[in-house]
């Protein structure tokens, strides 16, 4: 079965796998789905509650939630994801070679990353926003300058216990090239690992992208994204929470979703963690567990 | 013929700005016949794994040089008539490949064609004692001695002359590993494969090998016949002989030379 089939199979990692390609559907196509302008006030309509024509009400200028959330998956979701594919590439590329490598190659560069993680995560991107200006692109451009490093450590820890392993020790011996044996036998191998941090950081950079915003240095208003309508529906949490609800809940479903979906490619990826070949393990020597003529030493 | 030349190993200092490394290997030398086996022993750190790298070419030797029939090994074409069984069977086969794939793999490697790589892997899973339905399973599905038998099958695969076995018993239990043994000496004969052994175990070296070589803080100390185990000069040798009769249990290390010797460790 293909990793694509096993995947599949499970009706969690379906769902998961149907909400992040409907989420990342409705924001490339947010003006086509969005009932109104997300930009549009009406303050007549100021903290209206959920009707027919505004399905999930109207924000503090009057503008459409719904219309909102739509709109605001472009930056919170799909921009973030351009972004982590980015610096999970940059970090991935650098850490597999650190990791297989080893010596000078891995020196370099986890010295680099040294310099690069002793900078608090915040401070950077306050520091890259100070330098290029406050405004979505920029607050990317510092995800992937901040992350990387991150990324490239994590990723050369996972591929140096399997780079060490027999088996990609035999492949050395009989003359299998290194770029070979990084996709074959490495990749594979570390992508489990790969996509639990890749999950988790989307999670963060998602949130991170709020907390800037609403610094006043990510989205600028008028622009909707999830984080900043999140800040923006803090005045009125305890008087209004469902304009919290809409924002917090789409960002659980689509962190989630994520989470399902690296922990989904994990059990595909592992045959141990499949249910359909899952055996006990056999005993060895001269009691073995089945009946003799089955089974060998 | 298998010719190990003066060869040096050394890695990194202790600090990062020394430029002294350590030497694992010092002006090792030897040479190994067609058909022969050749045990290397000695203690943990003693640098025979690192010789075994240096042996299959994963690593380069600083000084010295390594040929199998007049190719230099760290080239791959000298590669090509050396395979490998390795001590750890827990990891000797790529977690997320199934048995055929792992042995399919050096064989697409080596240029065998797709329809004879299914019969080659049927008749190497025969060689090793394991029916073709050991095809599908996957790495965990194996005990400690079926993964050894794929790793042998694996490294008989594409008919090499001399196979590194780097502590190839080590971790399975005492009846397995005679298994695994007896199952080395069979191909050897069947094929006349030399064998490198690499080992700690002095029982299961002197019970496979035709000479002997104990090493010790990467120098050879000495090579000696695994017939004439009386002759021993090293005083590190005959205690590593001692010990190891002493752990078999069969009286005072003292009195045992020669044949004696080997039978009673054995």
């Amino acid at each position: 079965m293909t990793i694509h089939r096993k995947m599949w199979s499970d009706k969690l990692t379906a769902i998961s796998l149907t909400v992040i390609a409907m989420v990342a559907f409705l924001g490339i196509c947010a003006p086509w789905f969005a009932p109104h302008s997300p930009e549009q006030v009406h303050m007549e309509l100021r903290y209206a509650s959920p009707s027919w024509q505004y399905l999930l009400g109207n924000d503090h200028l009057g503008r459409c939630v719904l219309s909102r959330l739509i709109y605001g998956i472009r930056p919170s979701v799909l921009w973030v994801l351009a972004a982590l594919l980015v610096s999970l590439s940059f970090g991935g590329i650098l850490g597999i070679l650190a990791g297989y490598f080893r010596g000078k190659t891995d020196q370099m560069i986890m010295r680099v990353c040294d310099i690069m993680l002793s900078f608090p995560g915040y401070v950077m991107s306050l520091a890259v926003v100070g330098i290029l200006g406050p405004g979505i692109q920029n607050i990317l451009i510092a995800f992937v300058i901040m992350k990387w490093a991150w990324f490239a450590r994590v990723i050369r820890t996972s591929v140096m216990q399997f780079a060490e392993a027999d088996y990609v020790r035999f492949a050395k011996a009989i003359g299998v090239g290194n770029a070979v044996i990084i996709w074959k036998h490495i990749l594979p191998v570390a992508l489990p690992d790969i996509a639990v941090i890749s999950s988790s950081a989307f999670g963060t950079m998602i949130l991170q992208i709020s907390g800037l915003s609403f610094l006043g240095l990510g989205i600028q208003a008028p622009h909707a994204e999830w984080g900043m309508m999140l800040n923006e529906a803090r005045g009125v949490m305890f008087s209004r929470p469902e304009l919290m609800l809409a924002p917090g809940l789409a960002i659980v479903i689509v962190v989630s979703a994520v989470n399902f979906c690296s922990d989904a490619l994990q059990a595909a990826l592992d045959p141990k963690l499949q249910k359909n070949t899952r055996k006990p393990l056999r005993g060895q020597g001269l009691f073995p567990a089945k009946p003799k003529g089955e089974e060998v030493a | 013929m298998l010719t190990v030349d003066q060869v040096e190993k050394s890695y990194g200092g202790a600090g990062r700005l020394s430029r002294r490394g350590k030497k694992v290997l010092q002006n090792i030398s030897f040479v190994v016949e067609e058909d022969e086996v050749l045990g290397i022993i000695g203690e943990s750190g003693s640098g025979k794994s690192t010789l075994g790298r240096l042996l299959l070419g994963i690593e380069k030797p600083d000084k010295g040089t390594l040929h199998f029939d007049d190719r230099d090994i760290a080239a791959r074409a000298g590669r090509r008539r050396i395979s490998a069984v390795f001590q750890d069977y827990t990891s000797s086969i790529h977690p997320y490949y199934t048995v055929e794939k792992a042995l399919a793999e050096p064989l697409k490697l080596y240029g065998w064609k797709d329809g004879d790589i299914g019969l080659r892997i049927d008749f190497l899973l025969r060689q090793v004692g394991l029916d073709s339905s050991y095809r599908s399973k996957y790495p965990h599905e194996l005990s400690g001695g079926e993964a050894q038998r794929v790793c042998i099958a694996r490294a008989i695969s594409t008919e090499p002359k001399c196979i590194v076995l780097d502590e190839a018993v080590s971790s399975l239990d005492a009846s397995v590993q005679f298994q695994v043994l007896e199952l080395l000496k069979e191909l050897k004969a069947s094929y006349g494969i030399s064998y490198i052994f690499i080992t700690h175990d002095i029982q299961a070296a002197v019970y496979l090998c035709d000479r002997l070589m104990f090493i010790r803080s990467g120098q050879i100390e000495e090579i000696v016949s695994a017939r004439q185990l009386t002759e021993v000069r090293s005083e590190y040798a005959a205690a590593m002989l001692d010990m190891a009769l002493r752990l078999a249990g069969q009286g005072e290390a003292s009195s045992a030379g020669g044949e004696q010797r080997k039978e009673r460790i054995w």
